[in-house]
């Protein structure tokens, strides 16, 4: 049999090496994806500032016709575009859900609005993609303008996926919200609704906040839906009803179709770098904001 | 002017509105998917192979694959996600480990899935030389799927009143034995739901697939279920198109004349899963928790 | 205009279910066999071999896997697709053992990893140029094309159509198709970046042009053909047709290649060999591709 300590020590170290397992695959990604994407400026001598500064891309152009052009802006200001507008679209909608569920209608909020927002979160990304084709592009060309196939159509998709997000963190954030400052600033004769506006919301401001960067950085990583409907053209986002390109989907288009250890495929390697890098830096606000919360109570 | 009290009640309505319209939302969406599905949906489109270029074909094979790829990615990720929320929650103190492993599980729950799908095409396809496989694929999930259920492990295990711990410790129970029989089992409802309601979201990821398992499909012959024979549809080193990965090729790739009807088809059948997902999450969840409270 | 638009469809047709006889008589009258035909094919090889890249060759080259598998049941092929980039990538650094691609290898590998590459042709495919069929643009010259890719010419009433403005739907730069045209149709000329839309494939294409008015792009013929919804133009008077293509009398095709590490060996020899005999002609016409042995021009690289 097996010694009582022994059992203990086994349980340890299994779990232990569980933890490092999750340490390597995050390190191993990170270190992969960084030594692919700074190719481009190591090995293929591009210099950052035509990397993020410039618009014009060609990266099969050979030095004789001038190139490789890896300009990365329209990708990135289309990201940053259609993220931000959605972000627009979604944020009063889920903030507004979620002082609907914590406040307002606690009992509808549980039966209905609960369920609500867990469905949304499950409806997969092709799925928003196919309706956003079917449905959404044929309207905006037909009642709107332009070709259907744009910025608009790319954030609105975009806002239905990142509602849930904004939604239930906000919520969550409402609910953790101590009962005793409601209380007491009702007791005060602050009306329902001050008391919400005025007291219970700016005290839960770091939950939301947290909820609306969570949602920025889905909408940012976010790949198929988006590239379904915006048109891919490689154009700054100019206009709402013009097509536009991400980082997500300039790298779901091309990495199939080009070599790998050419200039063309190390500088897809080098926008999935800065997606990743990105993703840091959402999480670094994240903790920032969360610290002066737990520094406030 | 408008009076307080008026101004309360229509800002009232107006949160009503906004909850109105988000649910309107979802129903004319969910709707909106199963009219147009339920049309293409009968028992030759849930079982046949899809036709590479004609009318007429199905989506047996994807459905197939979606199951395997699921149900092996949970396989791998249930245990050590498990592992994991164990090790954080019941051994480890706050220290320097334990910060690098929290700041790891963040940073992989944020990457963006088409970032984990190329890191794939780059270490398992290519440098490990698995191809466009079902093992490349599983393995892309389990990086996705495993910050999220390491999360789940640990909020359900600290869910876990202290009391039970400290009375089954006090009864002389080792540390281990009482995660083992009392920890985790109380834990059990928590985890259930939780790892249902994420294999409905595994079960409609695409974008890490793209690059990983593939977007084509052998054909799958079931009279051979040796996981180890080149012709199962269980070998693992067979490219495994899925039905979400299948909804984003008959839009791009698909050279089927019939390719929005496959399209509607198949997510139909998604949705259907995924509320299907949902539905047995609750009911085990509530299940559990009453057998629990019955004893 | 509408029943003209119809007889000219039916004329292609035609001419098509025409060529097509001929081929199919022509291969059939061959009686002494040719290296190519499949006589030659060893099918009590054994083995497993995997093939990946262009996702236009890949419905072909699986539908012949799995008739090859029928007759040699020791054969395991595994079909892949992944993109012309990733076929070439991967028989470059040896890890599969055939790699399809649209493009000869040399135009997307540098010239070492190209080394030691062996092209084996598996068919042509030819590509039109298509519109919405809401234009009532029936002809382009290549220079009136090419002023409208390269964003000179920006409205249909210039060309001789209706006052539309022109909405050019293009490929992603790396796509094996875009470079085909842009070679043969647009003489290397480069495209005015963010005019067009990008679509992924050919699926996505068809489908844009169809319901995007004024829109003009340029689909593999095989699938312009047989697609009622959108228009095929002609490019300097001549009909897009595999007759036309054979002859060298219309310019925009390109060939489909399987790619072997060094000369074949085995079960990939044995299914390159079928690949080119006559027991997959059928699915080569079935699929629209041009049989490359009816090929009175040829290109290198």
């Amino acid at each position: 049999m097996v010694s009582v300590d022994v059992s203990n020590k086994i349980g340890k170290y299994t779990t232990f090496a569980c933890a490092i397992l999750i340490i390597t695959i995050t390190m191993s990604i990170i270190l992969l994806i960084t030594y692919k994407g700074l190719a481009i400026f190591t090995r293929d001598g591009v210099s950052l500032k035509n990397f993020f500064l410039t618009t014009k891309w060609n990266p099969d152009a050979t030095p004789a016709e001038g190139g490789p052009f890896v300009g990365a802006a329209p990708f990135i200001a289309g990201s940053v575009a259609v993220s931000l507008l959605a972000l627009l679209f979604s944020a009063p909608l889920g903030i507004g859900i979620a002082i609907f569920m914590a406040e307002i209608s606690t009992g509808w909020g549980c039966k209905i609005m609960q369920p609500v927002i867990e469905l949304f979160v499950g409806i997969p990304s092709v799925v928003y993609g196919w309706i956003g084709i079917s449905v959404l592009v044929p309207f905006i060309r037909n009642h709107i303008g332009g070709m259907g196939f744009s910025l608009l159509a790319g954030a609105i998709v975009l806002a239905v996926m990142i509602l849930p997000t904004i939604a239930s963190v906000s919520t969550d954030s409402l609910r953790a919200n101590p009962a005793d400052i409601r209380e007491g600033s009702l007791a005060l004769g602050v009306t329902r609704w001050q008391t919400i506006l005025m007291v219970m919301v700016p005290a839960a401001m770091p939950g939301i906040l947290t909820a609306i960067v969570l949602a920025l950085s889905r909408a940012f990583g976010e790949a198929l839906a988006v590239q379904m409907v915006i048109g891919n053209a490689i154009r700054m986002p100019t206009s709402l009803l013009g097509p536009m390109h991400t980082m997500t989907s300039i790298i779901t288009m091309e990495m199939s179709d080009t070599v790998m250890g050419t200039v063309s495929n190390d500088v897809l390697w080098t926008i999935a770098f800065m997606l990743l890098f990105i993703s840091f830096i959402f999480i670094l606000l994240i903790r920032t904001i969360n610290r002066g919360r737990t520094a406030m109570r | 002017m408008i009076s307080s009290r008026n101004s309360e009640r229509i800002a009232t309505a107006i949160f009503y509105l906004i909850a109105l319209l988000v649910s309107v939302l979802l129903v004319a969406l969910i709707g909106y998917i199963l009219y147009h599905g339920l049309r293409v949906i009968n028992w030759h489109f849930l079982t046949a192979a899809p036709q590479p270029f004609q009318a007429g074909g199905g989506i047996g094979p994807e459905i197939f694959n979606s199951l395997m790829l699921l149900i092996l990615t949970m396989l791998l990720t249930v245990p050590l996600g498990l592992g994991v929320g164990i090790y954080l929650s019941e051994f480890a103190r706050e220290s320097r480990i334990t910060r690098i492993i929290r700041i790891c599980i963040e940073s992989l729950a944020s990457m963006p899935s088409i970032v984990i799908g190329i890191f794939g095409l780059m270490l398992f396809v290519t440098i490990l030389k698995c191809g466009f496989s079902v093992l490349s694929g599983v393995m892309a999930l389990t990086a996705l799927n495993l910050p999220v259920m390491t999360r789940l492990a640990e909020d359900a295990i600290k869910n876990v009143s202290k009391d039970l711990r400290e009375a089954s410790l006090a009864l002389g129970a080792t540390q281990w034995q009482t995660i083992t029989n009392v920890v985790l089992v109380a834990a059990i409802p928590g985890l259930v739901t939780g790892v249902i309601l994420s294999a409905g979201r595994v079960f409609g990821e695409a974008a890490a697939l793209l690059y990983t398992a593939g977007i084509t499909t052998p054909a799958l012959h079931f009279n051979d279920v040796n996981p180890f024979s080149n012709n199962s549809p269980f070998y693992l080193f067979r490219p495994a198109e899925t039905l979400a990965v299948h909804i984003w090729k008959v839009n791009s790739e698909g050279l089927n004349p019939d390719a929005s009807q496959i399209a509607d088809g198949a997510s139909a059948v998604l949705i259907i899963m995924v509320l299907l997902f949902n539905l047995v999450s609750r009911w085990t969840g509530s299940w559990l928790f009453n057998k629990k409270t019955g004893q | 205009m509408f029943s003209g638009r119809r007889g000219l469809g039916l004329a292609l047709s035609v001419v098509l279910a025409g060529s097509i006889l001929l081929t199919g008589c022509a291969s059939k009258s061959q009686t002494s066999p040719t290296p190519g035909s499949s006589s030659g094919v060893d099918f009590t090889v054994s083995g497993s071999i995997t093939t990946a890249g262009s996702s236009a060759l890949q419905p072909l080259v699986e539908q012949a896997a799995n008739q090859f598998m029928q007759k040699d049941s020791n054969a395991k092929i595994s079909v892949q697709a992944g993109g012309s980039g990733t076929g070439l990538a991967q028989i470059a650094q040896g890890s599969i053992d055939i790699g399809n691609s649209d493009l000869f290898a040399g135009e997307k590998l540098t010239s070492a990893q190209a080394a030691g590459l062996v092209d084996h042709k598996v068919c042509v495919v030819g590509f039109a140029t298509v519109v919405n069929p809401g234009v009532t643009v029936d002809n382009l010259t290549k220079q009136q094309l090419q002023q409208i890719f390269t964003g000179k010419i920006t409205n249909w009433k210039d060309v001789g159509g209706s006052d539309q403005q022109i909405t050019v739907i293009n490929r992603p730069t790396s796509s094996g198709t875009r470079a085909t045209f842009k070679k043969y149709a647009l003489d290397g000329l480069e495209e005015a970046q963010g005019i067009a839309l990008t679509q992924d494939s050919t699926g996505a294409v068809a489908k844009t042009v169809a319901g995007t008015p004024g829109s003009i792009s340029y689909l593999a013929l095989s699938y312009a053909s047989s697609n009622n919804t959108v228009k095929m133009l002609k490019l300097d008077g001549v009909d897009p047709t595999n007759d036309n293509i054979t002859s060298g009398k219309y310019p925009i095709w390109s060939y489909e290649h399987m790619y072997t590490k060094g000369d074949p060996q085995g079960l990939t020899k044995a299914f390159i060999d079928y690949m080119a005999g006559d027991e997959v002609k059928p699915l080569i016409q079935q699929l629209g591709y041009i049989v490359g042995s009816d090929m009175k021009v040829s290109r290198n690289s």
